[in-house]
């Protein structure tokens, strides 16, 4: 690797980072106003035009905010918890490919910070480590609600894990690579993934909620039963930490989703419009954007209809209902293959 | 078990059916109903910017009348003050000094005159009562204040400006029917 690419990476690796947390913090403004007009009410209008300045208030007002340690609680493990789940949240980001290739100075670069070889497998592991912020957070509280939080959250993650990893395996048999740059560059035109795997996407999708969080899967959080979940006990920018980054994973999984089932940076007829490569890339972009807001959406359309499960119903779709579909899926998959391919 | 009424009911601890163990009709279902919801009409009143029509008769803060000369109306009689059911009005009366014509309309006038908002009920029984139309209840909300004292509204507030251009309407609320009902003296409130 040499200087110009190292700096055109470190470069577009700053770009990405700013690009998800301003996505995030209008996530959370974009939150108030789908969940008021599904109300019937307003929203945020009052910070800037049509409130666009809320999420900086609430952002100052996070800071401004008393930083409470509680006595009891393990400080350093307190301090690591929103800290890992921050940092495992933005970590997802660089294998995602945001676009395809651009040229400057008539060198080629890709839009994609690591094409990992094994890109899928990365995504995983970052979501898996997720849950340790949640975890260490909640246990390091001292606090029982904090505690059976994240005994909820951990033990919802692992449950949907397996099926989310299995709807992957049916995938990875259709597509044959485990790098996203593959996976997106095989959906070129229309040959989208969620044609293909249209069960798989749906299980994806159920799990993607419960790995983030959300609702109709917010248990570890949920303020009836639980007060604050796993973030009882936090103040200030910690707590912000911890709502940050669930807005955060909520884009990630919209961008993972968009690369996986619904083709990336690829729009349907570009081929035919015979632009240059930079605006071809450029449009791709503005598109995955676009399919990632729409997936946004949906994540936020699901919150505001549904209500919370409950505990017992949770774990019974888990284990009885998605699991043994994903199950189903791999080998319906695989006997597709199996018998196209002896032909 | 003898019930003490009759609306309880049995609970029902059925199986779920397919359809809704499978909850996705559900699901689509309750989604529907929050998109329509998205796109209608908001019913909200963005209110300094946007405000709501009153009705004409709207009772909100009141004003003391200046005729058309700029003198003030009020001859503190104090029969308002009788009227209120409230006791929000308090008043002390003062006789008018030579030279003072122009500000006061009769030989007695009201040196204080003050309303606290905060009994106040606006019923408008003291625009009725006041046989000087004097005081009328106008469309004009009372605004809102951190403190209590500030409520107990002075002439200072109350009284309209000189300035004719800048006198509060009344004119929705002292039509001819008004002003015939007022003149009739059999009414006890109207002698």
């Amino acid at each position: 690797m040499d200087w110009t690419e190292l700096i055109f990476k470190t470069i577009f690796l700053i770009i990405i980072f700013v690009v998800t947390l301003v996505v995030a913090m209008y996530s959370t403004y974009g939150e108030r106003k789908v969940a008021a007009f599904m109300q019937d009410r307003r929203g945020p209008n009052r910070a800037g035009p049509f409130g666009l300045l809320q999420p900086l208030a609430d952002g100052l007002k996070m800071f401004m905010k008393e930083e409470i340690i509680p006595l009891t609680a393990n400080k350093n493990l307190f301090i690591i918890g929103p800290s890992i789940a921050m940092t495992t949240a933005l970590l997802t980001g660089v294998v995602i490919p945001w676009g395809g290739t651009i040229s400057i100075g008539g060198r080629i670069f890709s839009l994609q910070v690591a094409d990992l070889n094994i890109g899928i497998l990365y995504v995983f592991a970052m979501v898996s480590i997720g849950v340790y912020g949640i975890m260490i957070g909640g246990w390091a509280s001292n606090n029982k609600y904090a505690l059976l939080g994240a005994i909820r959250a951990a033990s919802q993650m692992i449950s949907y894990e397996l099926a989310m990893g299995m709807s992957i395996i049916a995938l990875v048999l259709t597509t044959g690579t485990l790098s996203l740059h593959e996976i997106v560059s095989q959906q070129h035109g229309m040959h989208w993934n969620i044609f293909y795997q249209p069960l798989g996407f749906f299980i994806f999708l159920i799990c993607a909620f419960a790995e983030t969080n959300r609702a109709p899967f917010d248990l570890p959080e949920c303020e009836t039963e639980l007060i604050g979940g796993y973030h009882t006990e936090y103040s200030s920018m910690k707590l912000g930490f911890y709502l940050f980054a669930e807005y955060i994973n909520m884009f990630i999984s919209s961008a993972v989703i968009a690369t996986l089932y619904f083709g990336g940076y690829n729009m349907p007829f570009i081929d035919q419009l015979g632009l240059s490569m930079n605006t071809v890339t450029f449009i791709g972009t503005f598109f995955f954007f676009l399919k990632i807001f729409s997936m946004i959406f949906l994540f936020m359309w699901i919150r505001w209809t549904l209500p919370r499960f409950r505990y017992d119903q949770l774990m019974n779709m888990g284990w009885k209902g998605l699991i043994p579909l994903a199950m189903f899926n791999i080998v319906a998959t695989g006997i597709y293959y199996f018998f196209t391919e002896l032909k | 078990m003898q019930n003490l009424t009759n609306r309880s009911k049995m609970v029902s601890d059925k199986k779920m059916t397919f359809m809704e163990w499978i909850y996705v009709p559900a699901i689509i279902k309750g989604m529907s109903i929050t998109i329509r919801h998205f796109f209608s009409k908001k019913t909200t009143i963005s209110y300094p910017e946007e405000k709501r029509e009153f009705s004409k008769v709207y009772r909100g803060q009141h004003v003391l009348k200046r005729d058309d000369q700029g003198r003030e109306r009020c001859t503190a009689c104090g029969l308002c003050a009788v009227a209120c059911p409230a006791e929000a009005i308090t008043m002390r009366a003062a006789e008018r000094k030579p030279g003072e014509e122009n500000l006061y309309r009769e030989e007695k006038y009201a040196a204080v005159y003050e309303i606290n908002m905060l009994r106040c009920i606006y019923c408008g029984d003291c625009e009725d009562a006041c046989p000087k139309e004097a005081i009328f209840l106008t469309d004009r909300i009372v605004a809102s204040q951190y403190e209590r004292q500030p409520f107990v509204y002075g002439k200072d507030i109350l009284v309209e400006p000189f300035d004719l251009n800048l006198r509060i309407d009344i004119s929705a609320r002292q039509t001819d029917a008004v002003a015939q009902f007022k003149s009739v003296k059999r009414y006890a409130h109207n002698k």
